[in-house]
């Protein structure tokens, strides 16, 4: 990589100023160090301050940088600039209201996370030392513990599009199947009866944009999946 | 001017590991209790943390918190306080089983009982041999310790206020603090959240430095503020260059890599680390590690075309071990080396990584100021400074700082809280003042220096005149510098003055609080003459007298850097802890 100019179109939107939203073409320089889209996207502020995202850890962990690159959603900051077609296209996370530029109003997406209980439930008193687990016990939580909810995979997904009061949406179901799945929860009746109703869980028509999304490689269909198997065989 | 007004018993700033966890302790025990973040809670910088939470479980091999006290002491080159260092290592047990209950999905051996492998520093029987210590959540421990600490407070139904940036303290006319000013990034609009007790668990200050482990928003919020309000920030000369960061990216590379065997090697391949540390090796401290790493490049056996990095090799370890316990270093290998670590070593270059200085409190978390705690005010985790680690942190220290004093701070704002039955006094109102004419002037600056220059002026100056070795010169000249470039930064411009989303506004105000680290750093730094810990300067080179330069007569002592007039004064070191026998000076070595 070296110099070299790249070109965007940018979504932006000031409720404060502009009457409605509009693609703005930009165009910067980056050098051989500006590898990530997140590194450009700095560029492009230090120049225009007025560039609304968000961004913290920069390396993937934190999940702030969530957006729509070139159609499909991912973290700029794990975005190498060289692999995108360019004009490079960014518009905020689709299916959650825009506060500003890249910026969306993640209300209904915490909401459904919360919803699904995100916490251990063992009422029994806490021994004095660690509750054991073993190897492969622990195993079951790989792949489900590392969401750093980013929004990714939900704002792909168009049953969450159509269904954000209703629909737990990927990210939501995947963190409730963390917990079923968790040899210490003692909840996994009550998680499933709270899943159980006609939007919840079952408006998952593993589409699978999720999995195609996520940056951390996680797979949410297969838990969904797990939790559908789960309600099936109670049923019975 | 008009500012809306809300009250609480408790109002803490940050909410990352400390902050979360203070807030368990003040929620559950029924107090109402306001949480400011200026990011969602689990994109807090803790959530980057890798590599382990130390606590002597002994669960591999025998272990004592006795040994952990004397690894802490020796490695904060005997500047740590020893009554709160000995708190800390004895509490660690129980912290971090208490974290294993709220859900933490820590890895488990054959037994059933937490994964613990070793770390840089930790030893068995008073500096011996390596022992297993840091329990681990694979190499993201940070990620599944913050979740779970949010996840907790999701039932404890603590009241977060999302996405605000907190302005400054807000004080008494006799230095009780009486809460914070703040804005709501979303609207901008400006409340006071007035309570009995504030805390602040506001994390480091590592972007003020050009090359840094640390995320955009580690901006030394809570030290800026402090400062601000006449509150004097300690040891800020002390600043931890991790041994291994992505050279040329700055990501961090946990030192877990080298607990599970990684090895480190100059251009001629040579394991160059046993030539300064024979005992310990790869796992000596971090800032004998970062230092030897800058002597190998400056005297040519360095690596790469410009031989400006070493490298960091794990090829020899089983593929399955570094799937199963670095599975996220080698996705960072891959995304910001280009190399796989399984088959090519990861370049690497010692890079900013912790803030061992901070705001002044005891092992309850009180800020302390002339020896009293300041009323209503108390600090925990990186922006903290009980002082834990001295001139020198070991790795996973900083993990169990933030359970420790995070934990131990919310039970004392608990007690004072429940002993405060008045009604607050009301905030006077210059105080409030103060932070509205400092946000008004960003809507009327004209002329005025542009943001990001001057926060790459102030990143430059500071990587260049206060790195992994000092010199006397660079020094003063560095001081003379950051205090130019603070009349830039009371000066900053804006073009954008939207009320929504305002993020050259919060950039702003976010370079205001680097700046008072900036000079705090520099001034504290210049005025110590001697080597200690991550301070280490070229006029106090290793002689008889002073062995590595460490100059105990003179300098066995933390600095306080007082934001008016940049004055210096030095508080004495608790030598004496809690109820074991002192750990005496001496030489360290690994």
């Amino acid at each position: 990589m070296a110099n070299r100019t790249v070109q965007f179109k940018i979504y932006r939107y000031d409720p404060d100023k502009d009457s409605a939203p509009y693609l703005q073409d930009i165009s910067v320089e980056l050098d051989a160090s500006d590898r990530k889209l997140l590194d450009a996207l700095v560029k492009i502020k230090a120049k225009d301050d007025s560039l609304s995202i968000r961004r913290s850890c920069r390396e993937g962990v934190c999940g702030s940088d969530a957006m729509n690159i070139n159609g499909k959603n991912g973290l700029a900051c794990l975005t190498d600039i060289d692999s995108l077609k360019q004009p490079i296209v960014l518009r905020p996370l689709p299916g959650l209201p825009v506060i500003r530029d890249l910026i969306v109003d993640m209300t209904q997406f915490f909401k459904q996370y919360h919803s699904i209980k995100p916490y251990v439930i063992n009422n029994d008193p806490p021994p004095e030392r660690e509750r054991l687990q073993s190897p492969e016990e622990r195993e079951e939580l790989n792949g489900l513990y590392e969401c750093i909810l980013c929004a990714s995979c939900s704002t792909s997904c168009p049953s969450f599009w159509w269904n954000p009061d209703k629909f737990v949406g990927p990210a939501g179901l995947l963190a409730a199947y963390r917990f079923i799945a968790d040899t210490r929860d003692q909840a996994t009746s009550e998680r499933l009866d709270n899943l159980e109703d006609p939007y919840r869980l079952f408006r998952c028509h593993t589409i699978m944009n999720c999995v195609d999304v996520c940056p951390k490689h996680l797979n949410p269909t297969q838990a969904i999946g797990k939790i559908k198997d789960m309600m099936v065989r109670r049923a019975v | 001017m008009n500012v809306a007004k809300r009250s609480f018993d408790a109002v803490i700033v940050g909410a990352g590991g400390a902050g979360l966890r203070a807030a368990i302790q003040l929620s559950e025990a029924g107090l109402k209790t306001a949480v400011l973040s200026k990011v969602f809670p689990t994109r807090s910088h803790t959530v980057a943390a890798q590599g382990g939470v130390s606590a002597s479980l002994g669960n591999s091999e025998p272990d004592h918190w006795h040994w952990h006290m004397y690894d802490t002491v020796k490695g904060s080159d005997w500047l740590g306080d020893q009554d709160a260092i000995e708190f800390m290592c004895r509490q660690a047990p129980d912290v971090v089983v208490e974290l294993e209950h709220y859900g933490m999905p820590f890895d488990r051996l054959d037994s059933g009982k937490i994964y613990q492998r070793p770390f840089g520093g930790h030893m068995s029987n008073f500096g011996d041999k390596p022992v297993r210590r840091a329990c681990a959540a694979a190499d993201r421990t940070g990620h599944a310790m913050l979740h779970a600490l949010y996840q907790r407070n999701v039932r404890a139904n603590t009241q977060f206020f999302v996405e605000w940036m907190a302005l400054d303290l807000l004080r008494a006319a006799d230095g009780r603090v009486l809460g914070v000013i703040a804005m709501e990034m979303e609207t901008s609009e400006i409340t006071v959240f007035q309570a009995k007790a504030t805390l602040f668990a506001t994390g480091g200050a590592g972007r003020i430095f050009a090359s840094s482990t640390n995320a955009f928003i580690n901006t030394g919020d809570g030290l800026g503020m402090a400062a601000r309000a006449g509150i004097p920030l300690e040891d800020m000369e002390f600043w931890q260059f991790h041994p291994t960061g992505v050279a040329g990216a700055g990501v961090l590379i946990t030192e877990g890599v080298r607990g599970e065997g990684g090895i480190l090697r100059n251009s001629s391949g040579e394991r160059f680390m046993e030539r300064y540390a024979p005992n310990a090796k790869d796992l000596a401290s971090r800032d004998v590690v970062s230092r030897a790493m800058v002597t190998e490049i400056n005297e040519g056996r360095g690596c790469g075309p410009n031989k400006d990095h070493v490298l960091l090799d794990i090829t020899h370890l089983d593929p399955a071990v570094i799937m199963s316990r670095l599975p996220g270093i080698r996705e960072i290998s891959i995304q910001f080396a280009n190399v796989d670590p399984i088959k090519a070593p990861i370049p690497v270059v010692p890079t900013c990584h912790y803030q061992m200085g901070g705001i002044p409190t005891n092992y309850r978390g009180e800020v302390v100021v002339d020896n009293k705690p300041v009323a209503g005010f108390y600090a925990a985790g990186e922006c903290a400074c009980a002082s834990v680690h001295g001139a020198n942190r070991l790795g996973t220290n900083s993990l169990l700082d933030l359970l420790v004093f995070g934990k131990s701070s919310g039970e004392h704002m608990v007690e004072f809280i429940r002993s405060e039955p008045n009604a607050l006094p009301d905030i006077p109102e210059a105080e409030i003042d103060r932070s509205l004419v400092r946000v008004n002037r960003l809507d009327t600056q004209k002329n005025g220096a542009n943001v990001h220059e001057t926060r790459a002026a102030m990143q430059r100056t500071m990587q260049n005149h206060c790195g992994v070795f000092r010199f006397k010169n660079m020094l003063e000249q560095g001081a003379a510098k950051i205090l130019e470039i603070e009349q830039q930064v009371q000066q900053v411009e804006i073009k954008d003055k939207s009320k929504v989303w305002n993020t050259a506004r919060l950039e702003a105000l976010e370079v205001e609080n680097l700046i008072e680290v900036a000079k705090a750093t520099m001034i504290s730094a210049n005025a110590r003459t001697e080597s200690r810990g991550a301070h280490v300067r070229d006029d106090a080179p290793d002689t008889p007298q002073h062995p590595d330069g460490r100059d105990d007569e003179n300098w066995l002592k933390h600095t306080l850097w007082y934001r008016d007039g940049n004055r210096l004064d030095y508080k004495p070191v608790t030598l004496t802890p809690l109820t074991v026998e002192t750990i005496a000076l001496k030489k360290r070595a690994y």
